[in-house]
């Protein structure tokens, strides 16, 4: 393996988690809900994904506990938000101040126990092509889901119905439900899916990333994946680039550190998140004002409104 | 909790040498033990052993001592934290993080009849004592296995932040190598956190695509050796034994043992002579330990066996003068025959042969 | 079966005001539902998290001096929140501030430097506080960036610069290398209000911004203009007033109460420069402003509520070996229920069943 093979692959995998919590807070965005606990379900799928593995030793169960996890706090945050109409952005907090506690007091009994890695899917033939044979064809199950689901995610909002639907809910959902468009249930379940897309990103982390469990493990990867929710403008390909260029950032600076340019540390750790905002602003001043926001994000839906 | 717990058991810098007034102790029957920890007891490392030796305790006196901790205390908001326990009946504290060192030194002068005890830090009063391990002498022997066990020649180091005992460490992985394998290269990462261990398995591998094959460790979680066992290369235990995490990959872990210091102060408060000291362990003081020495060859085993041994009866100091700067000039020798404590625990330099430069 | 909202046309102003009290109970019991879970008495967490630190000096003392930089930095972003803008950057504020002040207590250390020096720091703290909110507003007003976003991605930048500098050029010479400054000279120390107390100025200054800001929200055209901008943006541009104006405003208030706050916690309780100078406080007071609905006294009152689960928290690690990550949960839980009372008073909720049309 080359060192740019293995760079790419660091790259890759550092990404995923980011890339699957953002494409279900993508599409929970894209009804008009903006859920700012992503970090919360995160922190709760690592720790009951981990647990529900090693208790039944099963990296199966394990992972659809951590999206069952991530489903019922989404749950919790659809009914405070579309139950009751509360304030997203502070029920969002709540919900991953809940979560952040919650997972200490669940993941607490399994500190010190570990998993086995799970074996890469080798596709025989195509794993052998070079430089991009490793790239494409030799990684574990979760990569080649977020990239089907970034597929997944985008051919249901542009080519489907029911998609066309949730984005008109989430432009405007007062005219929506005028048409007759049931707001609050698609809303719902967008809000389940952004809720088992973090569940599952957790899980990844906790079973395939670290494979160990250790209290506060997301470490702010659940605000990372908001913000590349708006730089990637609600659209679910460049939410892939997105997190790719986080990965990238993040691993390039530590190879940087490992080259010896004798650079402070603290700006070498700053890049990933000033990249951020430069992307953001770059994108800004491309796209004009309003790039790609739902018009009725953030917005509590009553219908008399 | 950015600076989680530089050590520095300073003799020089003592705030107030040992008063002859101080409160004539009398022995107890029964005593309440309380620990503040800088991060959660789950982080495998730091806290985690801490909290090792909090049991210790349990289990040496049944019956006789209680112990308590509040573990994430934020260093920033400690002094409360501590003072809750000197008010709720506690007869000697720990306090485990250098962070935690001038709130401590402010509850000590204000319950001068509770003793204290904090880790890495180098204020004292009569009734606070300071305490710090030597792990450098363990990472001198882990140089020496990784000098003779690599074969791309290059070993690789991930470091928290760029602080003296880490630099320290440092120092004495390479100096250990080199001893063993003059031309040795060494790579070095600073992950700029203790904790955080997706992003330690990122600079871990960072390090290995780069062509490491023996991988130290400095920060808390188990993540880069781990890293180390998925790519078939090879790393040391960091804090706790970390063989479970990585049983092919982990050639040996420098233990932090608190058992034994905690068991003895414990014990010295309950027979009345706790006296306010400054200890700076070792292998030799049981605060170091290396965990079974694995997976490697039988003449490397023998040769990090007797280092240990030396280390141990004193005979080998891995900061032995003369060592020389990066610049290959020779740093001035302020101890007997080898750097002095001061210059160890300040240390803010990279020996002859590392060919970074420190991130300041 | 579903839910169905309906504004309430009349809100009593009892019913406002006894929902927060709802909610508390509401929470209180979830939590001592899941201590009787852990298979612990509730009662006895009830007493050791809340009743003993009300009925204790010392731990009274203690919640002012924890409420005092929740209240500072939560009051300035009520005025964010009213507007609907959301800074979640007031972490990164509140260090940019101390770093501010605390150049000039470095810069006249060892100086003959008088009484002038702690002013002048506090005033550094607020506009350095203010000039990094400014960078997310001006962002945002000039080229539509979201606020929400940089503001948090500055938090991560501030805590960098502080960490640079005080493990490089701000560190203590004579500090063996240690990542601190010096300790700041008595001339640069915020004191106690009361002498050998822990309660420092800073108390104060939270106490006038609540005074303040009361009146300012409610007496003000100003105060007006933010409920306007908030509550109907199009009415707000009708009106004439600039909701870039607005924007800078508010970012630049909220920045400069984070950065007193900082620059107060540095020079009144830490006394140096170091890596870590805030527990999270920035991230805290976005909780208790919702908690206090952003109402100027209920913030103070959620900022005392917020500083009693920390330190009841405390004793419930010590007293009944209560994980601390109960107390983390039990905050969030008290922020939801505090948001779905605020809710339930607003609007009148009914359980339709299906078929009662869409």
């Amino acid at each position: 393996m080359t060192i740019v093979e293995a760079i790419l692959l660091t790259i890759v995998t550092a990404s995923t988690p980011l890339l699957i919590a953002a494409l279900g807070e993508l599409v929970t965005e894209r009804s008009g809900v903006l859920n700012l606990g992503v970090e919360g379900m995160m922190a709760m799928g690592a720790a009951c994904s981990f647990a529900a593995a090693v208790t039944f030793d099963s990296t199966l169960i394990g992972v659809a506990a951590g999206m069952l996890a991530g489903t019922l706090m989404a749950a919790l945050f659809a009914l405070l938000v579309l139950g009751f109409a509360a304030n997203q952005t502070g029920s969002g907090l709540a919900l991953t101040i809940l979560g952040l506690g919650l997972s200490g007091l669940i993941g607490a009994p399994f500190v010190g126990a570990r998993r086995d890695p799970i074996a890469p899917l080798d596709i025989p033939i195509l794993s052998d092509i070079p430089v991009v044979g490793r790239l494409f064809f030799e990684q574990d199950l979760f990569v080649y889901a977020s990239i089907v689901l970034t597929v997944l995610v985008g051919l249901y909002l542009m080519r489907t119905r029911s998609g066309l639907t949730l984005r008109s809910i989430g432009e405007n959902h007062t005219s929506a439900n005028a048409l007759g468009l049931p707001v609050w249930r698609v809303r719902f379940w967008a809000i389940l899916f952004g809720g088992a897309c973090a569940g599952l990103a957790g899980a990844y982390l906790a079973l395939v990333y670290t494979r160990f469990w250790s209290p506060g493990m997301t470490a702010g990867r659940g605000w990372i994946a908001l913000a590349l929710v708006v730089f990637a403008a609600w659209r679910p390909g460049w939410v892939l680039v997105g997190a790719y260029i986080f990965g990238a950032a993040t691993v390039l600076q530590l190879h940087a550190q490992a080259a010896q340019f004798g650079v402070p540390s603290q700006l070498l750790s700053a890049v990933p998140y000033l990249a951020t905002i430069l992307a953001l602003l770059l994108l800004s001043i491309r796209h004009g004002r309003a790039i790609g926001a739902p018009g009725s994000l953030g917005v509590p839906f009553v219908p008399d409104r | 909790m950015f600076s989680g717990k530089v050590y520095g058991a300073l003799a020089g810098a003592a705030v107030l040498a040992l008063s002859a007034g101080a409160a004539v102790a009398q022995p107890k029957d029964k005593v309440k033990v309380g620990f503040i920890y800088v991060g959660p007891v789950g982080d495998h490392g730091w806290s985690y052993q801490h909290d090792q030796g909090r049991q210790a305790i349990e289990k040496a006196f049944p019956g006789k001592v209680t112990t308590t901790f509040v573990e994430s205390v934020p260093e920033a908001d400690s002094e409360r934290a501590i003072e809750q326990l000197a008010r709720t009946g506690h007869d000697l504290i720990f306090t485990t993080s250098f962070g935690f060192m001038e709130p401590t030194l402010k509850v000590a002068k204000k319950y001068p009849n509770i003793k204290f005890e904090h880790a890495t830090g180098f204020k004292r009063n009569p009734n606070l004592s300071t305490y710090a391990a030597k792990f450098h002498e363990g990472r001198y022997i882990i140089g020496q296995i990784a000098g003779k066990m690599t074969k791309s020649n290059t070993i690789g180091y991930v470091g928290a932040f760029p602080i003296p005992e880490v630099i320290a460490g440092i120092n004495a992985f390479y100096l250990g190598a080199q001893s063993v394998n003059p031309n040795v290269k060494i790579k070095i990462v600073f992950a700029n956190t203790w904790y955080d261990p997706a992003k330690e398995g990122d600079a871990a591998k960072a390090l290995l695509d780069q062509g490491v094959d023996m991988l130290a460790q400095h920060t808390d979680s188990p993540a880069p050796i781990q890293a180390a066992e998925a790519r078939g290369k090879f790393g040391f235990g960091q804090a706790s034994d970390m063989e479970r995490f990585a049983p092919k990959a982990q050639l040996t872990a420098i233990v932090d043992n608190w058992s034994d210091y905690y068991v003895a102060r414990t014990k010295a408060v309950l027979d009345g002579t706790w006296k306010s000291e400054d200890t700076w362990g070792g292998i030799n003081a049981h605060m170091v330990v290396m965990s079974p020495y694995k997976n490697m060859p039988d003449d490397v085993k023998k040769l990090a066996q007797e280092t240990e041994a030396a280390i141990k009866s004193g005979s080998l100091n891995p900061f032995k003068c003369p060592i020389m700067g990066q610049d290959g000039k020779e740093i001035e020798c302020k101890g007997k025959g080898a750097l002095s404590d001061e210059q160890v625990l300040g240390m803010n330099f990279y020996v002859k042969g590392i060919e970074d430069k420190i991130p300041q | 079966m579903r839910f169905e909202l309906t504004p309430r046309t009349h809100v009593s102003p009892v019913m406002r005001a006894l929902a927060p009290v709802a909610a508390f109970i509401t929470a209180f019991l979830i939590a001592g539902f899941v201590i009787w879970l852990m298979g612990r008495s509730p009662v006895a967490a009830f007493d050791v998290y809340v009743l003993q630190p009300l009925s204790d000096p010392w731990a009274l003392q203690e919640l002012l001096v924890k409420a005092t930089p929740l209240a500072l930095i939560a009051i300035g972003l009520s005025y964010c929140f009213r507007a609907n803008l959301w800074n979640i950057g007031a972490e990164g504020q509140y260090v940019i501030g101390a770093v501010l002040g605390g150049w000039l207590a470095l810069k006249t250390h060892g100086t003959e430097a008088g009484a002038w020096v702690l002013p002048l720091m506090l005033l550094l703290g607020v506009i350095g506080g203010a000039l990094y909110g400014l960078i997310p507003a001006f962002l945002k007003t000039r080229f539509g960036v979201n606020e929400i976003l940089t503001s948090l991605m500055l938090v991560y930048v501030a805590q960098l610069i502080l960490d640079y500098l005080v493990r490089g050029p701000w560190r203590d010479p004579k500090g063996f290398n240690f990542p601190q400054s010096v300790t700041f000279d008595p001339s640069a120390t915020l004191h106690p209000i009361l002498e050998g107390g822990r309660v420092h100025y800073g108390a104060v200054f939270a106490a006038i911004a609540v005074l303040v800001t009361a009146v300012v929200l409610g007496r003000t055209l100003f105060g007006y203009r933010l409920k306007l901008t908030g509550d109907a943006p199009r009415a707000a541009r009708f009106a004439g007033f600039s909701s870039k104006a607005t924007t800078m405003a508010v970012f630049a208030i909220s920045g400069g109460l984070a950065g007193l706050a900082g620059i107060s916690e540095v020079s009144g309780q830490i006394g140096q420069l170091q890596p870590s100078i805030s527990p999270g406080y920035g991230f805290t007071a976005i909780t208790v402003a919702f908690l206090g609905r952003l109402n100027p006294v209920g913030i103070l009152l959620a900022a005392l509520v917020v500083a009693l689960t920390f330190i009841g928290g405390e004793s419930a690690q010590i007293l009944l070996k209560l994980p601390l990550d109960l107390t983390q949960a039990f905050q969030g839980i008290l922020l939801m229920c505090v948001l779905a009372a605020d809710a339930m008073v607003s609007y009148r909720i009914r359980f339709a069943t299906r078929g009662g049309g869409k």
